[in-house]
Parts: structure tokens; C-alpha cells; sequence
């Protein structure tokens, strides 16, 4: 298929563009097969390059034959255009239509972007599982690497190589794949040095109503447990939820079946009422209305501040049993791909502090989001504000990163990253020149040939031009565990995501610049000190007043 | 002291508010602290808790580990103690119950505190705010505006200051007649002056308008401050109650300016509501906030019910509406409610800050301050329940305004020389009853009780710790580019404020404060600065020219800085909390510079 085709009129001259706390642009409107381009043909005047990919809907207005268009975008920034001409604006409309709702990855664009700098540090060499092993096996020798699942025959959303107890054999993986969810049987998430616990996770067992049970699911997981020790499983999903679940030939682990663990049921939603959530909550955030009661009652209405509530409770709660009861933990949902991945992830940035550096925190995500199947091409394809009905859409990663930026407020000089990290990687997930996160799995992103056709997000980000703007001046390693409140005094709206357009953030960009500053400074003059101390240092040893260097 | 029955009580057990963790210490009973003090002797912390702070006491009924006492601050402190032998119990109680009601203004604690200053230091702290000076930095007097002694002997109005400005063009008996015409004589005066388009904001109380009286002297009145600003036609009259309210007080003989009588003016009414509204409101929100493992439903719709967010944005509103008036506009603007001391404070206060830099720096804040709260007669003594109090008097009027304040910091950053430390601290002082400041209801009544001579000022005391409340990304030149600031009046921009509400719930706060370490950076900074010159002055006397900053090889700048991890039981995450024994936690780190530091 061409673009061309798709394109009714590539190019408009007369057009206004208004977006939130900026000044309005006339200029020219051109349409390519990616991008919508609106430029001053003016210097010094910015230009604005969306992609197509990004936008989530439009609305379409006239006023005589003035026609407007309201472009949404899955960032959650809405700008408008206003078209001379009738005509003009169908076209527009309809080609943004048309190209914004592209079916075929294959078409999408990382597959068209070529890099303008050089890969110095190829993203996709970064995070191989291999590495990640011999980390491990310097700490322990009873874990090993299996390739069971090498033709993702096995478990179609798992990688190829997955880290399982040393004693459990392949052919005991595969039956209890059989009995998981999706194939999805226990593998290592986490393994805490501190104490040897591990955290693993998995799918919902397949019980059934009759209540099913494999030995080789009980011996793998018991296989985790030091002699004479329980663990706990903890489930995302109510006891309700995961009784209902027995009907559908899923459930949950039984007492009986397994008797060394504990179970624990959390509440975390499910994806279509997360979708939900977020669009009730981006609704809510851009009322205009100015009553205190109506926006403090939609809020709450949107329930978004209760799941980031409890999905990081249901963190803390893992990460509790690990660093303080000094035991392991199984954690699952039902599918394995998005509540799972929530806890697993969150529990180790607290108890991990390798997770809270730039690399480690890209390690992190590879292994707990991309590697550990999260469909992010499902969940992403649409964002707040989409017309139709939602199939698997869900803010699941970008309620992970929500909580992720609660800690980082809590323990603002722990992290290596600074919240601009967090936000650049929201809008990754949405749309992109890199292809980091399309596909739902490692076996779709090797059909697609991912790593040979298109770049990396991980080679852009990773040089240290772009770097610069991720650190966050305060980060000084911190070697705790860090635990945070979720009170929710303590938790607060991001509103560097979800008010982002709707408030001139000039003073707060500028407070930080000017603590950034103050910092910088420090070290200037410490350098500045040091050098002096030498300079003294030595012309006291030289012991010749007299004589200059 | 009398009162005292016993003084020590040992094996007390301390409740945390919101988790299952307590501690064991001894309580002492001073004649002007409860203090606790933690047995173990590695952490040993320990609370001091002054008489005046406290709130209410309450003795729960009697369980197998003991009698539990709950004591309610009015910084929102809420200390649970378990006192193992009843008898104990009761003396405590009954002595708090008597020591935390003083009779007579000699018994607080302003009048026996001594911080070891000689007289003269004394009389210095009293001088540091004069308040002619502050109106001569306005321009005022001026060709329009004249200092009047019509109330030099506190006889038109006595709950006004001795020095008031009025416009030139109002006689004596123009004042005498309006002043006979609004509640309480609280006739209209300058309180602020926009020297830029010499427009003026003055305050009053309500007319005394009934349905139809009126009066020629206030109409006069009114006019005179009309003509003293040539920059426009009109002036505004705000009515800073809802018109409800309003319209239920001319059944009174009260009520608000008629239009008709009035030329030239515009009345307007801005909707906030009346002190016991707020004091419910105030109560509802704490009720909310104190409760154990809220849920984040719970939290809203209680933020929500409580209306507090919404009265704080009501007076946000009107003081915007203040500021564009006079700013934009050029208009003199009056503003008044029923008395003219809460919600008129409130709203020149905030007005003004938003009008003029000064008041955002550390000294200017305390002016204001002095202006616009305590000359002009808000009732600290009533509304901060300091002394035999009168429950439907006490209002948080003031913390109100406190609040705006920090609300207006959280959008813009660099506008103030002060963080929210010093907001939270002048908090504290407000109900300590420490210092003179804020005793009595008026600057007569303070005369009477002669705090100048017989107490201390508590700004020479902020100010000798100033550092600790400095804003380290505070811009003097933000002042140039936003000499009026412009804050969004949309609800999502207004939040609660934690870190006044849960001073004392160290659970509830980030732990690690991003204020302290930039702070530390800062002090760093000129202390390194210093070094940098004493060792140029070294080098040159080797005869060395130095080089400028910049130019060398990064050297390491670590420092060894102690970093927290907090507890995972303190935080109640669910199912495990009290299965397991808690253990010993690494410290958390003290984030309150606020806390007062009392000296006995």
C-alpha cells in the first residue's frame, strides 16, 4: 500500500495552530505518510512534527467555511487547526483518519526512520538474558537457564530463555506450563541478595472447578523454598475474582496442593477497567470547569489515585515479605502479563537499588515488561481519548510508571533518573521512531526483525547528549531498601503527565533549572577548591615563596 | 505548681497514630510542657508538648494495659498515650484539664518565657516591623492620602490601631459620622496602596444599612476615596460574603452598600463563607485525615465533604479579584464582611501579597502580618482559643491564610524568600502563646497588657533563625519579571497540605526532602566560596595570580550523607502487619524545621 493513496491533500497553506499556554503559528500544513507537519516557514519559529501514530482521535468543527480541527493526542496534549476551506479540512481530516489508524505494524514508523546520529551502543545488544544469568550465578548456582521454550513453542509470550531452579528439568517445565495460564509457568523474577529470597511469577494454575493439580507445578515452586521455610503467593485479583476464574478452567493455588505457602489476595483492576480509569481521569483533568467539588468528585470517580494505591500496596507487600519476613514469594494474576508485571517490577525498584539508575531501570524494563511478554502493542494502541470501544487497551505501564514517580517523590535523592525520564518513556510506549515497544512479545519483535530493521529506543536514550536531561541532580546512591507511604496523604495526582498541557509550567521549569544551578555550582567550586589546595600544597613543598609556576 | 498533682509518670506507653507500633517512656508534667521521653536510651526521642498547644484531652474508657489519654494539638499533633495505673491517669487529666484553661493573660506562657535577652535586646525585637515606615514604602502619606489622630485615644474605634489613613478630602466629622455607621466603628482606611496607579485598598465592617437607613458621612466617605484615585471613575466595593449571608444581616440592621445611595460604585459580592462554616469545615477534614488505613475513596470524598479545599480557593478567588482590580484596572477597591476582621484579612492580606514582592520576602511577610492581621484587630486571642475561650468564637481564619500562601508557593516556586517551614512555624506561634505578637484581640488591649515591656517578639526570634527558612531557589529577580502574580484558579491546581496538617505523622512524609538538600548545597556554596577566597588570599602571597573558576580537572565531591530507608510495618501495607514483630528501623530522617523548640 502507499501513503500517497491515503493522503487526499498533502498540503495547506493559511492554517492556525493553537496549542495550550503557547502562542498561535500560521503557517503551512503538510501531510506525509508519518508525520503532520505545520511550519512557519519562518526562522526562529518552532515547527510541529506529530506523528501520525500519535494522535488518538480528532474532532472536526466549521464555522462558515472555516473548518477546525481538534487533534487529541495519546500524549494527552490536544492542539487545534484551524483550515481555510471547506475542502481543505475534510481532506486533512480524513487522511489524519486514515493514517493515525494504520493496522499493519509493519507499516508503522520505526520501520521508515533512519537515525540521524550514529549508534554508538546498539540498544539491543544492551539487556540479553545471558547477562542477567551469569549476574545471578555469581551470587548463586541454583538456578539455571533453560531453553525450553527456544521456539516459543512452550509459551508463545515468554522469551526464549528463561531462568528456572536448577533441580526441575525441562520436561517438568512443560507440564507445568500446561497447567498455567497461557503456558506461563514459574520462572525467576527476582533474586534479593541480601537474604537468597526470590520472587517468581507466573499465570493463574488451570484448576478448573474440580479442582485440577499438577505435581510439577508443586515441585517447581516448592523447589524455591529453603528446607523447612514457607512462601507466599500472591495473588492480584480478589478471592471472588479468583474463584470466578475456576469457571473459565482458571483459579488459584489450593491449601492442600500446596501446603508450604501462604496465599494472599490483593485487588488490583483489571486492563479494561484501568482504560476506563484513565479516560474518566484525563476527562476529569481537563474540565475547565473551576469548582472545587465537581473536580475533587471526578477524581475520585476515576478511581485512578485508588489503583495507584493498590498497586503499590500489593508492592510493598511483596517486597515486604522478601527483605522482612525473609521469604519467597509467587506472584500472579490471571493472564501474568499486566498486574503481575506491575508488582514484580515495583517490588524491586524497592528492593533493588541497581533498579533505581538509568541502565538498571532499562534492564528492569526489558526484563519485567518487554521480555516478560506485556502486550505493550495492544495495550497502547489507543490512549484517553479514543472514540471506539476498547479491545485490550490499558494504562497498564503508565500506572507502573505513575507509581514508580510516587517513590520518586518520596525519595527524591534515590533515583538516577529525574521524572522527565518517566514521561519520555509514557510517550515511547505510545508512539514512537523507535520500535522498542511494539509487538506483545520476544517472539513477535524476532518475527518482525525488529533488531535488524529498525533502532532501538535504548540507542537514542543511552547517549549521553540525550542522557543529560534524565539525571537528576540529587541522585546520590542509596543502598536501602526503600519503602514508601501509601497513605493517601502521600500519593499524589502526576501531574507532570496528566496536567501537563493544561498549566504554563515556566515557573516550576524554572525553579528547577535554578536548582540544578545552585547543584552544579557546588561542584564547580569544590573543583575550584581542590585544585587551589593542590596549587598551595605545592608551592608549600617547593618551599620558594618566591617563585611563580 | 498548684496544679500539679504528679509530675512523673514512668512506663507510659506513646500509640503511633497510624500504625500498630508504640513506644515506652516516662511523661513529665512541667507547669508548661508535657514532655514524653522515649526509655530507650539509643533513640530516645522525645516530645515536648506546650500547655497551650493542646486542644483537648480526652480519657478513654480503661483497658487491660493501662487508661488511655488522646491529646489534640492545635498544630494537629495527636498524641495516644497509655498511662498504666489509672490514678495516674486521672491526675494528669484533671491537672492538663485546669492547666490548659488559663484564667487570666498572666498565666500564658508568653509572660514567663525567657530567652536570656537583656531589655534592650528586648525593646530591639519589638522595633524590628514599624508599620509608619511600611506605609511611608507605599508612598504614603501623599497629595491624596493623610495619617488622621482620629483614633489616637481608641475612641472612634477601639478595636483599630492608634495611626489610620484616610483620604485628605475626609474631614473629622466624615469619619466620625461613618465610623457611627459600620459595625464596631470599624469606618473604611487604607490599607494598601498601589503607588503605581495610585490606587488604594481600604477595609471597614459592614453598613449599618438595615433595609433603608443610610448614612451622608459614609456616603462622603466612600466618595472621598473615590476622587483620591484619578485613574478611574469607580471604585469597587467588595462584600466578601455570600449574599445570603448578606441579606440575613440587614434583618440586623446590618447589611451592604445600596448602589443607589453610593455613586460611583461597584458591589460585588465574592462568596466566603463565615468562621463557623470554617471551623466545621476544619474539624471534617481533620476527622478525615486522622483516619487509620483511609482509603483513597474515602480520602477524596471526604476532602471533598469537608469543603475545605473550596473555601480555600473561595478566598483565593476573591484576592485575585482584589489584585486584577487594582492592577489592571487602576480602581481603589473597599473591601469588608460583617466585622471586618477575618475574611477581610484574609482578603487584603492575600491581595496585597499578590500585588506587591516585598510581602513575599521574610521580613515583608512579617509586615503584613503585622498590618493586616494583628493592627487591625483580627482576634488571635478569640480565634485561636488562647485564653477561657468561647468554643463559637474559634475560627482558623488565620491558618487559612497561611494556607494561600503555601498554595501560591507551590506555583510559583521562586516567588517567595521563604518555604513553607517559615508558614508552618509562624503556625505553631500563632497558639503557642510564647510570644506578644498574637496575645489579645486588639492593639489596645495589647497596650493594657503592656507586651512590649513585659514579652517577646516573635520575629526577632524567626529572624535569628532565618536560615532555616530560606526558599533556596528564591529568584529577587522573578520580583522584576512577575511583580503580580497571576495563579491559576483551577481546582486541580489546589492541594492539600500535608506537611501542615501531618507535621507530626513523620509516615506521611517523602522521606528524603529535596527543600533540605538544596538547602545544604546552597550553605555549601558560601562556605566554599569563602574557602575559595582564603585560599587565593594564601597563594597570592606566594605571589601567584589565581585563575578563574572553571578551568580545572572534576575532583570528587563525595560526601558521606546518611540516607533513609524508613520501615515497612510503620506504613501498614496489609495483611502481614502484625504477624510478624517489628523490628528495628534505620532512623527516618527529622524533616521539621518547624517543630518549636520550647525552652522551659
Amino acid at each position: 500500500m502507499e501513503f500517497a493513496e491515503l493522503i487526499k491533500t498533502p498540503r495547506v497553506d493559511g492554517v492556525v495552530l493553537h496549542r495550550p499556554f503557547m502562542p498561535t503559528v500560521e503557517g503551512t500544513l503538510c501531510l506525509t505518510g508519518h508525520h503532520l507537519i505545520l511550519s512557519s516557514r519562518q526562522d526562529n519559529t518552532e515547527e510541529l512534527w506529530l506523528l501520525h501514530a500519535n494522535i488518538d482521535s480528532i474532532e472536526k468543527r466549521f464555522v462558515g467555511s472555516l473548518g477546525t480541527i481538534i487533534v487529541k493526542c495519546k500524549d494527552l496534549r490536544v492542539i487545534q487547526l484551524d483550515i481555510p476551506g471547506m475542502e481543505e479540512c475534510l481532506n486533512i481530516a480524513s487522511s489524519i483518519e486514515a493514517l493515525s489508524t494504520l493496522d499493519s505494524v509493519s507499516l508503522m514508523y520505526p520501520f521508515f526512520y533512519r537515525p540521524l546520529f550514529e549508534v554508538i551502543e546498539d540498544g539491543w545488544q544492551l539487556f540479553v538474558p545471558e547477562e542477567a544469568f551469569k549476574d545471578l550465578e555469581s551470587m548463586t548456582d541454583e538456578w539455571r537457564l533453560s531453553e525450553v521454550n527456544k521456539d516459543f513453542s512452550v509459551c508463545p509470550s515468554y522469551p526464549s530463555l528463561l531462568t528456572v531452579p536448577k533441580d526441575i528439568d525441562d520436561e517438568s517445565l512443560c507440564k507445568a506450563a500446561s497447567f498455567r495460564h497461557g503456558g506461563r509457568f514459574p520462572v525467576l523474577s527476582y533474586y534479593h541478595k541480601k537474604n537468597g529470597m526470590v520472587m517468581m511469577r507466573a499465570a493463574q494454575p488451570l484448576t478448573g472447578t474440580n479442582g485440577r493439580r499438577c505435581k510439577e507445578d508443586e515441585k517447581l515452586i516448592n523447589a524455591t523454598l529453603c528446607a523447612g521455610k514457607r512462601g507466599y503467593i500472591i495473588d492480584t485479583r480478589t478471592i471472588a475474582v479468583a474463584q470466578q476464574a475456576k469457571a473459565r478452567g482458571g483459579g488459584f493455588e489450593q491449601e492442600a496442593n500446596y501446603p508450604q505457602w501462604r496465599r494472599i489476595h490483593k485487588a488490583i483492576e483489571r486492563s479494561n477497567v484501568l482504560q476506563e480509569s484513565l479516560i474518566k481521569l484525563v476527562e476529569s483533568c481537563n474540565d475547565q470547569s473551576h469548582s472545587m467539588d465537581r473536580w475533587l468528585s471526578k477524581l475520585e470517580a476515576s478511581n485512578w489515585q485508588s489503583n495507584v494505591k493498590e498497586i503499590l500496596t500489593t508492592a510493598c507487600l511483596a517486597a515486604q515479605c522478601i527483605d522482612r519476613e525473609g521469604a519467597s514469594v509467587l506472584v500472579h494474576g490471571t493472564e501474568g502479563t499486566d498486574s503481575t508485571l506491575q508488582v514484580t517490577s515495583l517490588a524491586q525498584i524497592i528492593l533493588d537499588p541497581s533498579c533505581r539508575t538509568i541502565r538498571g531501570f532499562e534492564a528492569l524494563i526489558e526484563r519485567e515488561w518487554l521480555q516478560a511478554g506485556h502486550p505493550f502493542q495492544q495495550r497502547c494502541a489507543q490512549s484517553a481519548y479514543s472514540n471506539g470501544k476498547p479491545r485490550s487497551e490499558a494504562p497498564v505501564f503508565l500506572l507502573f510508571l505513575d507509581c514508580v514517580w510516587q517513590i520518586l517523590r518520596q525519595f527524591p535523592c534515590s533515583f538516577q533518573f529525574n521524572e522527565n525520564f518517566l514521561i519520555m518513556l509514557f510517550e515511547h510506549t505510545y508512539a514512537s521512531q523507535f520500535s522498542t515497544f511494539l509487538g506483545n512479545s520476544v517472539a513477535e519483535r524476532v518475527k518482525l526483525l525488529l533488531s535488524q530493521k529498525t533502532v532501538s529506543l535504548w540507542s537514542w536514550v543511552n547517549r549521553p547528549q540525550e542522557l543529560e536531561r534524565f539525571l537528576n541532580p540529587l541522585y546520590e546512591p542509596n543502598n536501602l531498601v526503600i519503602w514508601p507511604s501509601v497513605a493517601p496523604q502521600s500519593l499524589q495526582l502526576w501531574e507532570g503527565v496528566f496536567l501537563r498541557w493544561n498549566r504554563s509550567t515556566k515557573c516550576l521549569d524554572e525553579a528547577y533549572q535554578e536548582m540544578v544551578h545552585i547543584i552544579e555550582y557546588n561542584k564547580e567550586l569544590q573543583n575550584k577548591v581542590n585544585s587551589l589546595r593542590r596549587q598551595l600544597a605545592q608551592l608549600e613543598t617547593e618551599d620558594s615563596p618566591l617563585q611563580t609556576p | 505548681m498548684e496544679h500539679i498533682r504528679t509530675p512523673k509518670v514512668e512506663q507510659v506507653k506513646l500509640l503511633d497514630r497510624f500504625s500498630n507500633k508504640s513506644v515506652i517512656g516516662t511523661l513529665h508534667l512541667t507547669a508548661t510542657h508535657l514532655i514524653f521521653v522515649e526509655s530507650n536510651s539509643t533513640s530516645a526521642q522525645e516530645i515536648w508538648i506546650l500547655h497551650h498547644h493542646i486542644a483537648s484531652v480526652e480519657k478513654l474508657s480503661l483497658t487491660t494495659s493501662g487508661c488511655p489519654l488522646l491529646i489534640q494539638c492545635r498544630n494537629f499533633r495527636l498524641v495516644h498515650f497509655v498511662i498504666p495505673r489509672e490514678r495516674d491517669c486521672h491526675d494528669i487529666y484533671s491537672s492538663l484539664l485546669r492547666l490548659l484553661r488559663p484564667v487570666s493573660y498572666d498565666e500564658l506562657y508568653a509572660f514567663s518565657y525567657n530567652p536570656k535577652q537583656n531589655d534592650q535586646q528586648r525593646e530591639e525585637g519589638w522595633q524590628l516591623i514599624d508599620l509608619a515606615a511600611e506605609f511611608e514604602r507605599m508612598g504614603v502619606p501623599c497629595d491624596q492620602w493623610q495619617l488622621t489622630d482620629v483614633n489616637r485615644e481608641y475612641k472612634v474605634c477601639e478595636t483599630y490601631p492608634r495611626d489610620l489613613y484616610v483620604p485628605i478630602t475626609a474631614s473629622k466629622p466624615i469619619i466620625v459620622g461613618s465610623s457611627k455607621f459600620r459595625s464596631k466603628g470599624r469606618f473604611p482606611v487604607l490599607t494598601y496602596f498601589y503607588q503605581e496607579k495610585k490606587a488604594a485598598v481600604c477595609r471597614c465592617s459592614q453598613p449599618l444599612s438595615g433595609f433603608s437607613a443610610r448614612c451622608l458621612e459614609d456616603e462622603h466617605m466612600l466618595q472621598a476615596i473615590s476622587k483620591s484615585n484619578h485613574n478611574s471613575r469607580y471604585i469597587y466595593v467588595m462584600d466578601t460574603r455570600p449574599k445570603l449571608n448578606a441579606l440575613a444581616n440587614r434583618a440586623a440592621g446590618k447589611g451592604y452598600e445600596n448602589e443607589d445611595n453610593y455613586s460611583n460604585i461597584r458591589f460585588q459580592f465574592v462568596g466566603i463563607e463565615n468562621i463557623h462554616v470554617m471551623r466545621g469545615s476544619l474539624q471534617k477534614l481533620l476527622e478525615v485525615v486522622g483516619t487509620r488505613s483511609l482509603s483513597m475513596t474515602d480520602y477524596l470524598v471526604g476532602l471533598e465533604n469537608s469543603g475545605w479545599l473550596r473555601h480555600i480557593k473561595a478566598i483565593m478567588d476573591a484576592a485575585i479579584f482584589l489584585a486584577k482590580a487594582v492592577t489592571v484596572e487602576g480602581a481603589s477597591v473597599l473591601v469588608h464582611c460583617s466585622d471586618g476582621w477575618d475574611r477581610t484579612a484574609q482578603v487584603c492580606a492575600l491581595g496585597s501579597l499578590l500585588m506587591d514582592p516585598y510581602y513575599r520576602t521574610i521580613k515583608g511577610f512579617m509586615v503584613l502580618i503585622e498590618k493586616d492581621w494583628i493592627s487591625f484587630g483580627h482576634k488571635f486571642a478569640d480565634r485561636c482559643d488562647q485564653l477561657d475561650p468561647d468554643p463559637k468564637e474559634v475560627s482558623p481564619i488565620f491558618t487559612q491564610f497561611l494556607e494561600c500562601v503555601w498554595q501560591l508557593t507551590e506555583q510559583f516556586p521562586q516567588a517567595f524568600e521563604f518555604s513553607e517551614w517559615f508558614l508552618i512555624q509562624i503556625h505553631e506561634h500563632v497558639h503557642s502563646c510564647q510570644f506578644g505578637n498574637f496575645l489579645g484581640n486588639s492593639q489596645r488591649q495589647r497596650e493594657v497588657l503592656q507586651l512590649k515591656e513585659r514579652t517577646y517578639s516573635l520575629w526577632a526570634h524567626l529572624l535569628s533563625e532565618k536560615q532555616n527558612y530560606l526558599n533556596p531557589v528564591y529568584s529577587p529577580s522573578f520580583a522584576e519579571s512577575h511583580p503580580v502574580l497571576e495563579p491559576s484558579t483551577q481546582a486541580c491546581h489546589f492541594k492539600f497540605w500535608r506537611n501542615m496538617y501531618h507535621q507530626y505523622d513523620r509516615s506521611m512524609h517523602p522521606r528524603q526532602s529535596i527543600l533540605k538538600q538544596v538547602l545544604t548545597f546552597k550553605e555549601s556554596n558560601r562556605e566554599l566560596e569563602g574557602t575559595v577566597q582564603a585560599l587565593k588570599t594564601k597563594l597570592q602571597k606566594f605571589g601567584v595570580s589565581t585563575s578563574p573558576l572553571k578551568e580545572d580537572a572534576p575532583a570528587s565531591t563525595d560526601g558521606e550523607r546518611t540516607v533513609e530507608g524508613s520501615s515497612a510495618t510503620e506504613n501498614g501495607y496489609g495483611e502481614l502487619t502484625g504477624s510478624f514483630g517489628s523490628k528495628n528501623e534505620p532512623a527516618v530522617v527529622t524533616l521539621e524545621f518547624g517543630v518549636a523548640r520550647m525552652t522551659c
